[in-house]
Parts: C-alpha cells; sequence; structure tokens
C-alpha cells in the first residue's frame, strides 16, 4: 500500500482552478521532488496532502485512509505528516526547544522529560544542540529552518512535506538546510519536497514530478525528467531554471 | 578636517590625526523652553503650598476615613478587577466567537458587541439597578429547564424543574450590578481588541501548529492566543485604567459604598467641595500609577522572542523623547 494516494485532486480559488485533476502516490521510503514553474500548483498540493487546503474533488488517502472523509480524525492524520514551510513558521513566543516540545506533550500526551529528550535528540540531528535555550527570532534563516525540521521530526513522522524549504533564505544558507535534507533522506525518511534546487533534486530524488498548469507533465527518474525531458514544457522550464540569462528566440 | 593627511587612515600611532576640538551643537531653544516649564512648575508649587482652598489636612483626613478606604478597596479596587475579568474573558470568548466560521455564533458576537457598545456606561449601570422590576411578578430570577411549565403541562405532570430560586433585589443591586454592567460593557470593547490580536498573528502560525496534529482549541490556547497577548496588551492596560475612572459611575446603580460618593458625603457635610475634588484626584493618581507600573511588566513578559521590550521605564503618552 502506498503511503500517500491522491485521486483525482481538483482544487479552485475562486474562479482560478489551480489543481485540474492529479493523481499521483508517493511510496514509503520514497524521496519525490516536484518541480514546475511559480503557480503551476505545486505548493497548493503540497498543501492538499495533510488538508491545510481542502480540495475541491478528489481524495487523499494516507496509510489506506482517506483524510477528505468527514469522519476522518484530521488531527491524527497530520500527526503523521511533518510539514516544513516556506517561512519558517516556528513559534515566535517559545524557546527553540519548546518549539519542538508543545506539540508532543500537547497532542502526543509526553512526559515533559521525554518530549525534551527527544526535542535534544532531534535538535542535534539538524546540528543545533547548541541553540536550546534560543529564541526563533535570534537565529539566522537557515537556523530557523532547521529548527522547523526538528519541530517536525519530533513527532516521528511517516512522511516528511518540504514547501520550497530554501526560498526564503540566502544563497549562503541554503547549502545547510539541503545538507540536513539529504542525510534524513539517506536515513530512510519519506519524503516530498517542492523545491527548485535541481541539483538536489537530480542528486537525492528517487522521483522527479514536473507540474504545470494544474497537472502533472511528466514524472519519473530524475536522469530522466531533468537530465533527458521528453515533454516540451519541461524543456522549456528547466533551460530557463538551469540558464536563467538564456534568452529565447523570439518566433 | 582641512588637511588631506588627516582624512587617510593613519598607518601608525605617530601619524593619527589630533583629537577634534568638538563643540557640542548648541539648543537655545530648549533652554528657553527649560526657563519657561520651570517658572511654571514654581507657581504651581506656590499654589499648591500656599493656597488656603487646598485645605491639605483636610484632605488628607478625608482620604483617611474608614468608609472611604472601603470605597477605593472595594468600589474602585474590587470592581476594577472583577469587571475587567469578566470582560477580558467574555471579550476574547467573543473575539474567537466573531472570527469563528460558524455564522451564527460570529452573528451572536456582533449583536452583542453592537448592543453593549451602544449603551452609555452611567444609562447601562442605572438600568441594572432596576432589572429587579422584570422578575417581581415571578417569584424571582429562577434557574433550570426553560419554559418548564409548559412542557410539564403538556406531559400532565405537576410541579416545577427549577433548581436555583435567586432573589433578583440581591442581584440587580449595589456591587453585583455594578460589576456585571461594566463588565458586560467592557467585554464588548474587549472584543474588538482581541480580535484584532488575533488577526495580527500570522496565519502561518495557525497553519504550522495545525500541520503538527494540534486540534483548533490547542492551536488558539496554545499558539494564537500567546502571541496575540502581545498586541492585546497595551490596549487593555488602557482599558484597566479607563475601568478604574468608571467605577465611579457606580452611583447610578447605585453602591453607595463607592469610593467619590464617600468622599463627597464628607464633604457635604462639612462644607468642603474642593478638597474632596483633591482627595478623590490623589486617590485615582496612586492607583494609575500602580496599574501602569502592571502594564510594563505585562508587556515584558508577552513580549518574549519578539526581541522588542517594553519601554524600559513605565511612562504616560508623551512624556519620553528630547
Amino acid at each position: 500500500m502506498a503511503l500517500v494516494e491522491i485521486q483525482n485532486l481538483h482544487k479552485s480559488f475562486g474562479s482560478n482552478h489551480v489543481l485540474r485533476g492529479i493523481d499521483f502516490t508517493v511510496e514509503q521510503g520514497e524521496v519525490v521532488c516536484v518541480i514546475g514553474p511559480s503557480g503551476s500548483g505545486k505548493s497548493t498540493l503540497l498543501r492538499c496532502v495533510n488538508l491545510l487546503e481542502v480540495p475541491q474533488e478528489g481524495q487523499v488517502f494516507v496509510r489506506g485512509e482517506d483524510i477528505t472523509d468527514r469522519d476522518c480524525h484530521l488531527d491524527s492524520a497530520r500527526q503523521q505528516i511533518g510539514m516544513v514551510f516556506q517561512q519558517f513558521n516556528l513559534f515566535p513566543h517559545l524557546s527553540v526547544l519548546d518549539n519542538c516540545t508543545v506539540a508532543q506533550t500537547t497532542v502526543l500526551k509526553r512526559s515533559k522529560a521525554e518530549a525534551e529528550q527527544i526535542a535534544r535528540d532531534t535538535l542535534d540531528r539538524v546540528g543545533l544542540s547548541d541553540k536550546v535555550t534560543a529564541y526563533p527570532m535570534q537565529l539566522s534563516g537557515g537556523q530557523q529552518q532547521r529548527v522547523a525540521i526538528a519541530r517536525a521530526l519530533s513527532m516521528d513522522p511517516a512522511l516528511m512535506l518540504f514547501d520550497e524549504p530554501t526560498s526564503a533564505l540566502d544563497p549562503e544558507l541554503v547549502g545547510d538546510v539541503l545538507t540536513v535534507m539529504r542525510k534524513l533522506a539517506l536515513d530512510g525518511m519519506t519524503m516530498l519536497v517542492v523545491t527548485h534546487e535541481m541539483a538536489f533534486a537530480r542528486e537525492v530524488a528517487d522521483r522527479v514530478v514536473f507540474m504545470d498548469g494544474g497537472v502533472i507533465v511528466e514524472q519519473g527518474p530524475p536522469a530522466e525528467v531533468i537530465g533527458n525531458p521528453k515533454e516540451d514544457r519541461t524543456r522549456t522550464f528547466l533551460r530557463r531554471v538551469l540558464d536563467p540569462t538564456h534568452v529565447e528566440p523570439t518566433p | 578636517m582641512s588637511s588631506d593627511n588627516e582624512t587617510r587612515p593613519a598607518a601608525s600611532a605617530d601619524d593619527r590625526p589630533g583629537a577634534i576640538k568638538a563643540v557640542p551643537v548648541r539648543h537655545p531653544g530648549r533652554w528657553v523652553a527649560i526657563a519657561i516649564i520651570a517658572v511654571l512648575v514654581a507657581m504651581l508649587v506656590h499654589l499648591l503650598l500656599t493656597n488656603k482652598a487646598f485645605d491639605w489636612d483636610f484632605v488628607f483626613q478625608a482620604m483617611n476615613q474608614q468608609p472611604v478606604i472601603n470605597g477605593f478597596l472595594k468600589g474602585t479596587l474590587l470592581v476594577t478587577v472583577l469587571s475587567m475579568v469578566v470582560g477580558v474573558v467574555g471579550g476574547v470568548i467573543l473575539a474567537v466567537m466573531r472570527l469563528s466560521d460558524n455564522p451564527i455564533l460570529s452573528g451572536v458576537a456582533w449583536v452583542f458587541t453592537w448592543f453593549f457598545r451602544a449603551i452609555p456606561r452611567y444609562i447601562l449601570l442605572f438600568t441594572m439597578g432596576t432589572l429587579g422590576i422584570l422578575f417581581k411578578d415571578i417569584g424571582g430570577l429562577n434557574i433550570g429547564v426553560p419554559f418548564d411549565w409548559k412542557i410539564i403541562e403538556w406531559l400532565g405532570l405537576s410541579g416545577d424543574w427549577r433548581f436555583l430560586n435567586l432573589d433578583p433585589n440581591q442581584i440587580f443591586t449595589g456591587m453585583i450590578a455594578g460589576v456585571i454592567g461594566l463588565g458586560l460593557s467592557e467585554a464588548a470593547y474587549m472584543a474588538e481588541i482581541a480580535r484584532a490580536g488575533i488577526l495580527s498573528v500570522d496565519k502561518g502560525q495557525a497553519e504550522a501548529a495545525q500541520a503538527l496534529g494540534m486540534s483548533s482549541g490547542k492551536v488558539m490556547r496554545r499558539v494564537v492566543l500567546p502571541q496575540a497577548m502581545r498586541v492585546i496588551v497595551p490596549p487593555t492596560g488602557n482599558e484597566t485604567i479607563a475601568m478604574l475612572k468608571d467605577t465611579s459611575l457606580l452611583l447610578a446603580v447605585p453602591v453607595l459604598g463607592e469610593l467619590f460618593y464617600q468622599l463627597q458625603s464628607i464633604g457635604s457635610t462639612y462644607y468642603k467641595t474642593f478638597p474632596i475634588a483633591v482627595a478623590a484626584t490623589l486617590y485615582y493618581l496612586a492607583a494609575t500609577s500602580v496599574l501602569m507600573v502592571g502594564q510594563y511588566f505585562l508587556e515584558r513578559h508577552f513580549g518574549r522572542g519578539f526581541g522588542t521590550q517594553a519601554p524600559r521605564a513605565a511612562r504616560p503618552a508623551g512624556a519620553g523623547g528630547a
């Protein structure tokens, strides 16, 4: 059984039809990178996986359970899915340690001591064990994003969603975050990553999905989708991303 | 900097340019202002100390009377605290209702706010004191199953389904009526303040908390409200100070134990009106100052993690700056 299975997903914001029928699965242990031009619906797709956006049509199954079903206990489904946001969204009124323990103690009902131990371990995994007492705003963007990853990992998720995790970072801080994500992928975490980092996708992903205009245009191993794309739209997009200074000849 | 040599970075200690002969910027306007203010302050001090109308002995004697002290402790401080508790708790609940997706909840909150903001507090308090008349003919204020007599008649039973009978003459008089009136009115204002605070928290915060599996109640309590407090506390401090002063409206209920009523009754006994006004002023000044210190600590607490701190000293707006 696939960890995530999406069937015929449609989502519109007003008259703007963002997702136009997505069928898509993520297997256990798989790392899937979603690429595509802005406005193609990648982030919306990701946000539908834990129902931060509610689709108008279609179903999302997590471990075989239909989370779009009204009877589904959404909060417990979300506990299995960690999410990392473009803007980090750390809780600024809580210390780094408390950011990583608040959901453990209130949602998973872990004891304070156990939650803190787990938080310290995950913070150690992202290389920030010396920042436990700091507040998020005292950290650099790269450090904040790594705390956000640790916060999600503290909940022992089966799946991690990354919504353009490096897009809000200064270029020299991107590497730290990607290193953590690469390590996570090697540890066997199932990951669904919306990204513009083609080098990362090519190196780490088991599968790359190219989206445009609310549909999946092409998907497959990174060597094929990024290295040797079949579709015109994929080729145009990759040319723009990989060589931004390239000027297309006007017909 | 006259010569080229001086502007270049010094290569060694010997090459350093000499100390700059700095002349402080002159502020003649400030000195004029200071002189004028000093004269005005001197005049004020002179007035306070020499004018017989102040009658300071009488002022302090009046302030020291037991009914006046009781009026301050119960009528002013206690009513302020209780009304603000009703107001803040009610206001936060109303704000959450108002922002809810449920149109009924949000409509009820809107109507509440509309109603209680529309009525002047003095008239609201006066009305609270007269509400007992509604329950005069039905044997008091009963709490139990609504429309129980109809249901009992319909089922062919007898008796009643009421658990608690309150005496309206105890509820709608005195301090209880005052606290209910001031509290409900305050809740309507606090609802708008709390709503602004909740809306000031970035949507990503609630999303991050939801993504961690928190229920909507936990999202509100653990993530959104603590951050909203940073925005809610300063205007709430304002509201508390306004409430402290509005306790003088308790006379409309009437609450005879209230501070100003007690002072006035002393004043009219001895035909001394002005010293009584001074005594009341001193009491309110003292209480307000204490509240401002409390506000400073609250702001510091809820400003944690935001890198911004409350102003270093609690001071009235406009007193800072040069």
